[in-house]
């Protein structure tokens, strides 16, 4: 039988003292308070003194609480039965489902192996223009979506669990409004998705410190599916708050912060993260989209900054679009020459016809005269916007791709597009196509 | 390892650091092992304070107790020097991952350590020195062949003073571990193998003498050797924000850098990155020998999702190893991606230490670990005459993008050319994103420094201009004006700029450069009058398209003769 402490030396912030013996370093605990029995992780040993990290917070917590070690470290279950089910940020049942006790796995694991990684080669359709034709999301790649709050980046990632060909998702959130959450709940119920889904949910109004277990929860979970050969997608809404918690252990902690309040491993934290995103040899794969948020649209803010160091390429989610400007998957190379022989054609022809068009209206908002040429330009962005950028469409990749040369060319001739001839006598669409000799009147 | 140690008690636990209650004396960065059940994970000595000693692990610290044992190993962090090193990849603690994955399948589980070097193969052993010479540390006993190498059997480095060949091994086959030679020394007999171990924080001084490093080494990206060249056994770092393009652009050094061996330290990175170079070195050929590029390369790859504390020491292993191929007359070049997060891991530490923080929390003692490091780069003379180079290049990843933090600043101090990358160049799809305004270099170029300046020149001066058309338009500026932007502009798009993906433009060899940068060297010079803007852009338009197409054909092939006579051609009809 372990023992039973009962006399806390010290309550900081999340984190209590006390003295105890023959305590492994990172074991959880069990606080016996007026509230209920409550979780606690070993943070910090120094000989007797035990420091623990109370994932419910302190409040209420008394100097003379029962603490009994349970000698084993965080877990979550892995079970089939998890689909369609909704948690909390520990793993507690938030619908009205039964708690999940079985094949209990750690939630913290040892990195993958790079000697047995692949280099990834798989797109996956996400149904939205933006990201399939401009910005292909590729299997096992990881994401962020760099937005503002206020910006419908819930909705959005929303879509994409709607339309990704995946076998499973998994949805972690972290500080969610409660509005939020129910959003995605009854979205995915709506859609018929819940039941290949798993959701984590920490709200806003849980103790924040449960927030930091969300990630490990989802990632494990997701590991353990990819190995049974799944393709797993990961969507974490806001990796900001994640990092807000972390600074704010790390500060009750008394550690030195670095930069903006935030722990020197920040970096690291997010690294163990987002790197758990994989393609496994011969089993499945875990791909990761995490929104964050950029505290004053400012990308230069800590947490945007080093996961941009950490992530393959990055979204940003301005106006409701995701801006095409900045954004970039660094993995598209990888499957966007195999997908259509006018996929990589497309993608830059109208990008720059768009950069195009964006001078032309800073031309036109400096009260420049407007040729015609900027005029066509200007006709064709507000096309490109509304038939493409705009969160609402949803097409497969090929229609999204017909649409593209649609537009182009029910404004463009062929050879204002710099598009090879090669490519205009077999994609160019008939009716108005000017290649040739025209008919005769 | 040895069990020849002491045993300590852990009485802290607090992160990836250990304090550990020791009883008889141990040395700094001693390493020792922490006793976990029936794993042992590896940790080092990093301060000692009366009867207790900081220790960082190596390894995750989940489940060690207040009480558990610590065993000391007396040695400190060693890495096996040896044969069979080459187109290896080892973790920063210079465990074999492949052979990792192998034995123990998709995870790094902590406590596996494997040694470096295969002890089944068999290399065959020449010696070069006869039984009664005499030999000092570093001297070649023998010679075995590895893959392009010559592979120097060399007297322990350890070894103090003179020695005598005591015995040495008939030629034939033998396995790393078995003994070559017996040197008879002043503290005994010494039993010499084809393996030997060496402290990773200790540089090695087994030369003659460091000399000045000058000759070029050709890394065939047109903006690096031309404008900000660096010498064989020089330094150099290139810091820049997430997406500008610093791996990209040491992928393609550690592809066309005329050395003869690269390490690739992968340090603290994506680990995609690393398999991509994993995967595709083995099938890419090596130009200058035909052999596949992994013949010539050792990779380090401790990427960030694995411990902290052996990223810490994989620059370290990865600069012992440089220093150990050196040895044999080579020239090595080490590239380690990237050194901010080295920097940050020794933040970390610190701050587990509780060290008095320096700026932005990095410790005081930061721009020292980081000068010694990059001064362990260098040309030596040998003391058989021949000359060995280890060349140093980091990549930097400044937080927010700002040149101004520290680390970016302490390498700075210590590099011989900085190669600067911009958001703004990358934005604008100008690559290598190097900056050409703001970057440097003290080592010299192949091309001679009047031309060089007068380049650098017409590149301010554009850059000036270009400023100014922000306001005035390009309408309101003056036609002199407006030809030294055009001017600048021309020299970036047709000759600083370089296409990655194209096979011919991707590397430009020393020869081929000079050719070019004459005929674009002799377009800044000429004085060029147009009468009306948008004549003067469209001639320059079609210059570059063209110069393009000349960067695009083969080297010497009809093609570029053709561009070439086409290019002479443009410039006299407008200089008519």
């Amino acid at each position: 039988m372990r023992k039973v402490y009962n006399k806390i030396n010290q309550i900081a912030g999340s984190v209590i003292t006390i003295q105890a013996s023959g305590v492994a370093y990172n074991e959880l605990a069990e606080i016996t308070t007026d509230a209920g029995p409550a979780l606690a992780q070993v943070i910090s040993m120094r000989g007797d003194n035990v420091s623990l990290l109370v994932f419910a917070g302190t409040r209420g917590i008394s100097t003379a609480s029962e603490i009994r070690f349970l000698g084993k470290q965080l877990e979550t279950s892995y079970t089939p039965a998890l689909l369609g089910r909704v948690f909390d940020g520990s793993g507690r049942p938030r619908d009205k489902g039964p708690a999940m006790q079985e094949n209990m796995i750690p939630i913290k694991g040892p990195a993958v192996n790079p000697a047995k990684r692949i280099i990834p080669k798989n797109m996956i359709r996400t149904g939205i223009p933006m990201i399939d034709i401009f910005n292909t999301l590729v299997e096992s790649q990881k994401l962020p979506i760099f937005s503002i709050p206020g910006e419908p980046y819930n909705e959005l990632l929303a879509r994409i669990a709607m339309h990704a060909e995946v076998d499973l998702l998994i949805l972690g959130g972290m500080g969610l409004k409660y509005d939020d959450y129910l959003f995605f709940r009854d979205t995915f119920e709506k859609e018929g998705i819940l039941s290949r889904s798993i959701l984590y949910v920490h709200t806003a109004a849980d103790p924040s410190v449960e927030c930091i277990q969300v990630p490990d929860t989802c990632l494990s979970v997701a590991e353990k599916f990819a190995l049974d050969g799944k393709r797993v997608l990961v969507l974490l809404t806001d990796m900001t708050n994640y990092a807000d918690s972390l600074k704010e252990i790390a500060i009750t902690m008394e550690q030195i912060p670095s930069n903006r309040g935030y722990p020197g491993d920040l970096y690291s934290s997010l690294a163990a993260r987002y790197e758990r995103a994989v393609d496994f040899e011969g089993a499945g794969s875990i791909t990761v989209l995490a929104v964050t948020t950029m505290p004053g649209d400012d990308v230069t803010h800590p947490v945007p900054d080093n996961t941009g160091y950490i992530t393959e390429g990055q979204f940003y989610l301005r106006n409701g679009r995701i801006e095409p400007f900045g954004s970039l998957s660094r993995l598209k190379q990888q499957v966007n020459g195999e997908t259509r022989g006018d996929h990589r054609q497309i993608m830059n022809t109208m990008i720059q016809l768009y950069a195009s068009a964006r001078d032309s209206m800073e031309k036109q908002s400096m009260g420049f005269r407007m040729s015609d040429w900027d005029l066509k330009l200007i006709k064709y962005s507000d096309r490109f916007e509304s038939e493409m950028m705009d969160l609402s469409v949803a097409l497969p990749l090929e229609e999204a791709l017909d649409l593209g040369w649609k537009i182009l060319s029910d404004i463009f001739e062929p050879s204002e597009t710099g598009i090879p001839t090669r490519l205009i006598e077999q994609f160019w669409p008939r009716e108005t196509a000017k290649v040739g000799a025209a008919p005769a009147e | 390892m040895s069990q020849k140690g002491s045993y300590g008690t852990i009485v802290g636990v607090n992160g990836n650091m250990l304090t550990v209650e020791f009883g008889e004396s141990i040395s700094q960065n001693e390493v020792g092992y922490a006793i976990l059940g029936d794993k042992r994970l590896m940790a080092e000595v990093i301060r000692v304070r009366g009867t207790v000693a900081d220790m960082q692990v190596f390894e995750d610290t989940q489940g060690l107790t207040v009480g558990g044992q610590v065993e000391f190993t007396d040695e400190m962090l060693s890495v096996e020097l040896g044969p069979g090193l080459l187109t290896q990849v080892f973790d920063g603690l210079q465990n074999p991952l492949p052979r990792l994955a192998e034995q123990f399948g998709f995870f790094l589980e902590r406590g596996n350590y494997i040694s470096a070097l295969p002890r089944d193969l068999t290399w065959d052993f020449a010696a070069v020195v006869n039984v009664g010479d005499t030999v000092m540390a570093g001297d070649t006993l023998g010679i075995v062949p590895e893959g392009l190498f010559q592979h120097r059997i060399m007297v322990p480095f350890s070894l103090r003073g003179v020695a005598k060949v005591k015995s040495i091994v008939s030629e034939g086959g033998y396995t790393v571990e078995q003994e070559v030679a017996v040197l008879e020394t002043e503290a005994g007999d010494l039993s010499v193998s084809m393996v030997q171990t060496w402290p990773v924080k200790v540089p090695i001084r087994c030369f003659e003498e460091r000399m000045k490093p000058t000759e070029q080494m050709i890394t065939k990206q047109r903006i690096l050797d031309t404008l900000f060249p660096v010498a064989k056994g020089g330094t150099f770092c290139v810091p820049g924000p997430f997406g500008a393009g610093k791996t990209v652009l040491q992928q393609l050094t550690s592809r066309h850098a005329d050395v003869d061996v690269v390490v690739v330290a992968a340090c603290g990175e994506r680990a995609g990155e690393v398999v991509e170079t994993l995967r595709e070195f083995p099938h890419l050929t090596d130009p200058r020998t035909g052999k596949s590029l992994m013949e010539r390369t050792i990779i380090i790859c401790n990427t960030s999702s694995m411990p902290v504390a052996a990223r810490e020491a994989s620059v370290y292993t990865a600069v012992t190893l440089a220093e150990y191929y050196r040895q044999m007359g080579l020239s090595v070049l080490l590239l380690a991606d990237s050194t901010s997060r080295w920097a940050q891991a020794l933040r970390e530490m610190s701050g587990r230490l509780e060290e008095i923080p320096g700026e932005e929390a990095f410790p005081a003692y930061l721009e020292s670990v980081i000068a010694s490091f990059y001064e362990r780069a260098g040309i030596v003379r040998l003391r058989d005459g021949s000359i060995g180079s280890v060349t140093i290049g980091g990549t930097v990843s400044p937080a927010g993008g700002d040149f101004e933090e520290p680390v970016t600043q302490a390498t700075l101090k210590v590099v011989g050319a900085f190669h600067g990358l911009s958001r703004e160049r990358s934005d604008a799809r100008r690559y290598p994103a190097i900056h050409p305004l703001d970057s440097w270099s003290k080592y010299p170029s192949l091309i001679e420094s009047e031309t060089l300046d007068l380049a650098r020149q017409i590149l301010r001066q554009g850059h000036d201009v270009e400023e100014m058309m922000k306001v005035v338009e390009e309408e309101g500026t003056a036609i002199e004006d407006f030809m030294m932007y055009l001017k600048a502009d021309y020299l970036d798009a047709s000759y600083l700029q370089q296409d990655a993906f194209n096979d011919v433009d991707a590397a430009t060899s020393g020869e081929r450069q000079k050719h070019v940068f004459d005929f674009v060297a002799k377009v800044l010079r000429t004085e060029l009058k147009f009468q009306e803007h948008a004549e003067a852009r469209q001639f320059f338009l079609s210059l570059t398209q063209t110069t393009r197409d000349w960067n695009r054909a083969e080297w010497e092939s009809d093609e570029f003769k053709d561009v070439e006579k086409k290019l002479h051609q443009m410039l006299a009809e407008v200089t008519k």
